[in-house]
């Protein structure tokens, strides 16, 4: 009898686990820029698609051409009984906010903006830890002490990654020098690789031989000027090193691969949770790059400065200014 | 002596910005010369730059890509004039279709080639038209003066930006010194008249938009396979509107449509470079008013500086032998 019940139990448990893994059908929608930026939406997909190898469930995404895209996306996500959604992208706060108030049972997950719902769980990084360890590399190769920074839409976020960035450079060389640059102040300056190139054109004509972006597709254009130049250039988001091997001295790695892969185990896993989630260097949502591409490029010492700086930051001895609890950055 | 370098640096960059530009306005002009309004140069500067990056990167010759555009855009003047030219449609109506449909159409080929979400392959540098040195360029590097003049402003630009330049005088040349220049410009001024004489005025406009198909195919070459290195969607980012503009700022003549390109591109490097940088008395301008700029002297000079433009008479009228 008794080995009977546990067989049973087992099997329930196991039926139990089978079924709410494949019983998710999680969708993903992209911001502009589309899941092939190379950059902050490509690391969406490459967590929804990890996913998918590791468990079989298939997911539903959409890349929006317009900002009224988002709205009836999510919604047709919801209505389709998908479920989680993850949203990608600050700019989907406020249709997220609308959908989610109307499909209460559906988990909705965002990733760099917080809406707070009780059917939404908000995913944010401490951009400004990983650009500060960009910032020291950053400094350390620059043989000019003059380093350029290019960002995509002028917002508080990006300021983020700019300040972060600027007193990494400033903690390793307080005498550097740090060009900034913004692309433009609509959604179309996450997609102008174009004005990029010239941005970092203009940053290299100032003695920039450093520079780093963090401008989604754009950024792409940032990238190959300074391979075309024979400057350093510097990734974001996704690892970018291999784009130009030997060109691209880091990348600041965002993990939006691993916050989409546990908004869906998560939700399999029926241990899902609203609420606000914080990554940074010590929950390893951010970090910078070390791959074959760049090992030539990262000398001993800028690796060992930078794992200080980590073990600074980490345990809480150096604290980096988050430009968004201010407005300022006090560089 | 420094402000003198970052004027050198500056204008090097307007050339760099205002090479699309030249090539699309004189591509506007040979069309709306004959009398057919060509807003479609947007949408054809996409398929050039689409198809010049596609085939590059196939082919990996920058040359077989440049053809390729032209190809591309040749075919869509052709569409254009046969819809406004042969049909009599609306030019207008026209144009902004031409537009919609390569917006979309680039896109949806490029996913379908390389599942990239419209995005072409990063280009290897022998796919992409490379920095020319000029002659005795390095030679004279560190003369002062002349030396950076030579070698930061003029040598050092890939190809295109020299034909580009050079199409200006050759545009001019052809327009106002050749036969076929002065039948265009009748064509659009009054067609009644060059029937008359015993000219086909429907041939001569399909002429015209063929030039057109060309020049534009350059100048979409231009963005994705020597500035840029890849295609994307939409990112020709409006020129082909700046560019119609600037040649109805020129009033439909090369060579001050030549200098309405060199403005616009001006302004546009000016304002990269004027980001952040603390003026004396003012203080550190505002990205958004530095990129405001160039659209704001846009108005100011199209309202009270240039004066009256007038086109072509007979611009947006199909030709109708008989009523």
């Amino acid at each position: 009898m008794k080995k009977l019940l546990t067989s049973v139990v087992a099997a329930v448990a196991c039926y139990a686990g089978v079924a709410s893994a494949a019983e998710i059908k999680p969708a993903v929608v992209y911001d502009l820029g589309g899941r092939f930026d190379r950059s902050f939406n490509q690391g969406a997909y490459n967590g929804a698609e990890k996913y998918k190898a590791d468990t079989g469930t298939e997911y539903r995404d959409f890349e929006i051409q317009n900002d009224s895209q988002r709205e009836q996306a999510m919604r047709n996500f919801a209505r389709r009984g998908m479920n989680p959604i993850v949203a990608i992208g600050f700019s989907q706060a406020s249709a997220l906010e609308k959908v989610a108030k109307e499909f209460p049972e559906t988990k909705f997950t965002i990733v760099d903006m917080v809406v707070d719902l009780p059917n939404v769980q908000s995913v944010v990084f401490k951009e400004h830890e990983g650009s500060f360890l960009v910032g020291v590399l950053a400094a350390m190769a620059s043989k000019t002490e003059k380093v350029g920074f290019v960002g995509g839409m002028d917002i508080p976020l990006i300021r983020k990654f700019a300040c972060g960035y600027v007193q990494g450079v400033k903690h390793a060389d307080p005498n550097a020098e740090v060009f900034q640059n913004m692309t433009g102040t609509t959604g179309a300056a996450w997609n102008d690789p174009v004005k990029g190139g010239e941005l970092a054109k203009s940053q290299f004509d100032r003695g920039a031989d450093v520079v780093y972006h963090a401008a989604g597709g754009t950024g792409v254009g940032v990238l190959q000027a300074a391979a075309d130049a024979g400057k350093l250039g510097i990734g974001v988001d996704s690892n970018q090193n291999a784009l130009h091997p030997g060109s691209v001295l880091t990348s600041m790695l965002k993990r939006v691969d691993v916050a989409v892969y546990e908004a869906f185990a998560s939700a399999a896993g029926d241990n899902w949770k609203p609420g606000l989630t914080i990554l940074g260097l010590a929950e390893g949502g951010v970090d910078w790059a070390l791959d074959e591409n760049n090992e030539k490029l990262i000398t001993p010492e800028m690796k060992e400065a930078v794992a200080k700086a980590k073990e600074a930051i980490t345990s809480g001895s150096l604290e980096v200014h988050d430009y968004m609890s201010d407005s300022a950055c006090p560089m | 002596m420094e402000n003198f370098e970052l004027v050198i640096l500056l204008l090097d960059a307007t050339l760099r910005t205002s090479t699309p530009l030249i090539l699309a306005a004189l591509a506007g002009m040979f069309s709306e010369r004959s009398g057919t309004i060509n807003l479609a140069l947007e949408g054809m500067m996409l398929g050039g730059a689409f198809s010049a990056a596609a085939v590059a990167f196939y082919m990996n010759d920058p040359w077989i890509g440049l053809l390729a555009a032209i190809a591309t855009t040749i075919a869509l003047s052709l569409l254009h004039g046969f819809a406004c030219i042969t049909h009599k449609g609306n030019q207008v109506v026209s144009g902004m279709a031409i537009n919609i449909l390569m917006s979309g159409l680039t896109a949806l080929v490029g996913i379908a080639l390389f599942a990239q979400g419209g995005k072409t392959p990063a280009l290897d540098k022998a796919a992409r038209f490379q920095p020319i040195t000029l002659p005795g360029a390095e030679a004279v590097k560190d003369v002062p003066i002349i030396g950076p003049i030579y070698f930061e402003l003029l040598s050092g630009h890939n190809i295109l930006v020299y034909i580009a330049f050079l199409a200006v005088p050759a545009a001019w040349w052809v327009m106002y010194r050749t036969r076929f220049g002065l039948r265009l410009r009748a064509v659009g001024e009054n067609p009644g008249a060059v029937d008359t004489a015993g000219i086909g005025v429907v041939a001569m406009r399909y002429r015209a938009v063929i030039c057109s198909g060309v020049l534009v195919g350059m100048s979409g070459a231009y963005l994705s396979t020597a500035q840029g290195a890849s295609f994307l969607q939409d990112m020709t980012a409006g020129k082909g509107y700046i560019a119609l503009a600037a040649m109805v700022f020129g009033k439909w003549r090369p060579f001050p449509a030549l200098a309405a390109c060199l403005l616009f591109g001006f302004l546009d490097a000016a304002a990269t470079r004027l980001q952040g940088v603390v003026l004396p008395g003012i203080g550190e301008v505002p990205v958004q008013l530095v990129q405001a700029l160039p659209y704001v002297l846009t108005v100011i000079l199209l309202a009270g500086f240039i004066g009256r433009a007038i086109p072509p008479k007979a611009l947006g009228r199909p030709y109708v032998k008989e009523r």
